[in-house]
């Protein structure tokens, strides 16, 4: 019997229905509209544009029809190997924040917090960047929302060390997580943020993960997303940001394993005088999927932004890269950069590229490139002659072709787990 | 230390090669000279094994072991080292990082330990002095952002670095001035030995004022259709390649 789009969506959320825990802290207004959007629209299959090349609903008919949501609890052993030595390291696991796996530790202007902890002030940002009626993923996670992280730099402070957000999945037969977090930087205050995504359970996870960040005026928040997921995980992560006059916002996306990976990383310049600067690199095999989208809206005067995107697709796995671009017609004096690049290691991978760029303003300066090729034959060559094997020659040549983004990870002992995994994965 | 009999290499359906016999014994220096077309890039290439040619006969020894059964990091790994017409940028990865790695896998090709990073820094800096290439274009990226000179410079220094059986210089003369090409003929004279040899591939006789021959081959239409000691390359220069042409045009190459 071949089920009809509805059918799968439906099916999915009685599942779910029936097995998530009430979500306390989510208004019931956006959880009806939620709702109500799903039901309508239903997960996005390859033919809505925005997933063509990224069918969500087709994974959930194929691994996802029954859902036991089978949790496992996690102890600090569980852990302990995924922590980052120079972080205050916080645990989220299959959605919900553990103040128990957590570090604790009093920091001068840090809040963190479940997020039914929000006050109401705070409950009013929420569903304020990611709305349910943009992507039926954000209403997903919207209508089943684990009680996730809530993350707070007060004004004018300074966060002196990382920190480091643990997703963890876990379970022990077909499971479907919704992560969700809050993260507010006030004005003047500064932090680097690492985020982490990691499944240490034997049973397959869809995980839909919905992070909401705010950059305050003058504020500056750095940072570095580190997927490696395995390949029982298929993720949708989606990051609705928004930044403020002044501000600076960077981030930095390393996904080195993972069945599918999308990636939604959407920035509203929402003031003059900001910059945004969001890099990916990433490398596939086996039967991969790797999907960044980004969309980077220019609404004021004075902002920059800058993409620089990189992936090695190697076997049957694929990758995407579509980036859009919105400068709207009060976005004078815009410069907006994008470039992807993305070497194919096989003749059975794929890659997809396409720029979009909606300019409605006159006086901007933007540009964008895209190039997709196979590795160097001729340095190849020139490296053999050398006396560098095959093997070494290529990966010599795929790090160098790296680097530039991997030199981004400001942090260390980031740097060396991502660099120790993509020579790996080479 | 290398001997090439009848070698007969295509690209396509096109035969570049048509038969190159040719010795070369350890303390050698041989030159190779000839027109444009005349086969001389194709001999290289085909000795360095770049894969666009196909090898239809004839054989290659070199120091005793069938050369084209080899693979070039192999060949480079006996000890055959191919000076670049055209050295290739390789944006990213460094210089040292490069040679370091070619060291390491053509010692270990030896069954030799990887060189100490001290032993290593030390030779870079004794080699990269004997072609007056600056200290800091050893830590650049390969290549990038060399001048021309610079280029052919690195190919020396990479060769000195590497300390080769069987050097072969692909037109390391094109696009150097005065002072550069004698500065690379004085590092390929001062890393010359009796247990070495050199194959200097050249259009002109210019480079072999400062890199004397033992002996001249004249390569036109895939063949070497003349061969002689020093005095042939200048008489090549006086009358040009034309005598040559119309000698063997009408014979059947």
């Amino acid at each position: 019997m071949i089920e009809t789009k509805s059918n799968i969506t439906q099916t999915l959320l009685d599942q779910l229905q029936e097995n998530a825990p009430k979500v306390t802290f989510m208004p019931d207004a956006e959880i009806i509209s939620a709702i109500r959007y799903l039901e309508d629209k239903g997960i996005p299959n390859n033919k809505h544009e925005d997933y063509k090349y990224c069918n969500i609903e087709a994974v959930l008919r194929k691994e996802f029809k029954t859902v036991e949501q089978a949790f496992n609890e996690l102890t600090n052993a569980d852990i302990a190997p995924l922590k980052i030595d120079e972080a205050i390291n916080l645990v989220v696991v299959n959605g919900v924040y553990s103040e128990e796996l957590s570090e604790k530790m009093i920091v001068k202007g840090l809040t963190v917090n479940s997020l039914n902890q929000l006050s109401s002030s705070e409950k009013a940002l929420l569903c304020s960047q990611a709305k349910s009626e943009t992507d039926a993923l954000i209403a997903l996670n919207t209508a089943f929302s684990a009680n996730g992280l809530f993350l707070q730099v007060d004004r004018n402070n300074i966060i002196p060390m990382p920190l480091h957000v643990i997703y963890v999945n876990s379970g022990n037969a077909n499971f479907v997580t919704n992560t969700r977090s809050f993260i507010n930087v006030q004005a003047n205050a500064q932090a680097t943020l690492i985020e982490s995504f990691y499944n240490i359970g034997t049973a397959k996870v869809f995980s839909n993960f919905v992070s909401e960040k705010f950059v305050g005026e003058n504020a500056k928040l750095t940072c570095h997303t580190f997927q490696n997921e395995g390949s029982l995980s298929y993720s949708v992560n989606t990051n609705q940001v928004k930044i403020n006059k002044y501000s600076n916002y960077s981030n930095t996306t390393m996904t080195l394993s993972g069945e599918l990976v999308r990636n939604n990383h959407n920035v509203v310049l929402a003031d003059s005088n900001c910059e945004a600067h969001l890099n990916g690199l990433f490398i596939s095999n086996g039967t991969q999927q790797i999907d960044n989208h980004t969309l980077i809206d220019h609404q004021m005067p004075h902002c920059e932004s800058n993409e620089l995107y990189k992936g090695i697709a190697k076997d049957k796995s694929s990758g995407t890269f579509n980036g859009k671009i919105f400068v709207r017609k009060d976005a004078q004096k815009t410069n907006a950069y994008q470039s992807s690049k993305n070497i194919l290691m096989s003749d059975d991978a794929t890659i997809n590229t396409k720029p979009q760029l909606e300019i409605y303003a006159d006086d901007v300066k933007c540009s964008h490139g895209t190039s997709t090729g196979k590795i160097d034959t001729e340095a190849l060559f020139y490296l053999k002659a050398r006396g560098i094997g095959e093997d070494s020659a290529r990966k010599l040549l795929l790090q160098a072709f790296a680097q530039e983004l991997i030199d981004k990870i400001e942090i260390p002992s980031l740097q060396e787990r991502v660099l120790h995994l993509f020579e790996k994965a080479l | 230390m290398i001997s090439i009999k009848n070698l007969h290499a295509s690209i396509g359906d096109k035969e570049i090669l048509r038969g190159i016999n040719l010795e070369v014994k350890a303390g050698e220096v041989h030159a190779i000279m000839g027109p444009n077309g005349s086969g001389k890039s194709t001999l290289s290439s085909v000795l360095a094994g770049r894969e666009d040619y196909d090898v239809t006969e004839g054989e290659v020894t070199f120091n005793g072991k069938n050369l084209l059964d080899l693979s070039t990091e192999d060949r480079a790994r006996e000890g055959l080292f191919l000076a670049f017409q055209y050295p290739i940028e390789i944006p990213g990865v460094s210089n040292i990082n490069f040679l370091r790695t070619a060291l390491n896998e053509i010692r270990a090709y030896h069954g030799q330990e990887e060189m100490a990073a001290k032993d290593f820094l030390a030779l870079v800096k004794e080699k990269s002095k004997l072609v007056e290439l600056d200290a800091k274009l050893a830590s650049r990226s390969v290549n990038e952002g060399f001048s021309g000179g610079e280029k052919k410079r690195n190919e020396i220094f990479q060769m000195a670095m590497l300390n080769p059986k069987l050097a072969i210089l692909d037109e390391t003369d094109s696009g150097l001035d005065i002072d550069a090409l004698r500065i690379v003929a004085t590092g390929v004279n001062k890393l010359k030995s009796k247990d070495n040899a050199t194959i200097v591939i050249t259009h002109y006789q210019r480079l072999l004022d400062y890199i004397v021959p033992d002996f001249v081959h004249i390569l036109y239409k895939g063949r070497i259709v003349k061969s002689g000691g020093k005095e042939l390359a200048l008489e090549m220069e006086a009358k040009g390649y034309d005598e040559i042409k119309r000698e063997f045009e009408s014979s059947e190459l």
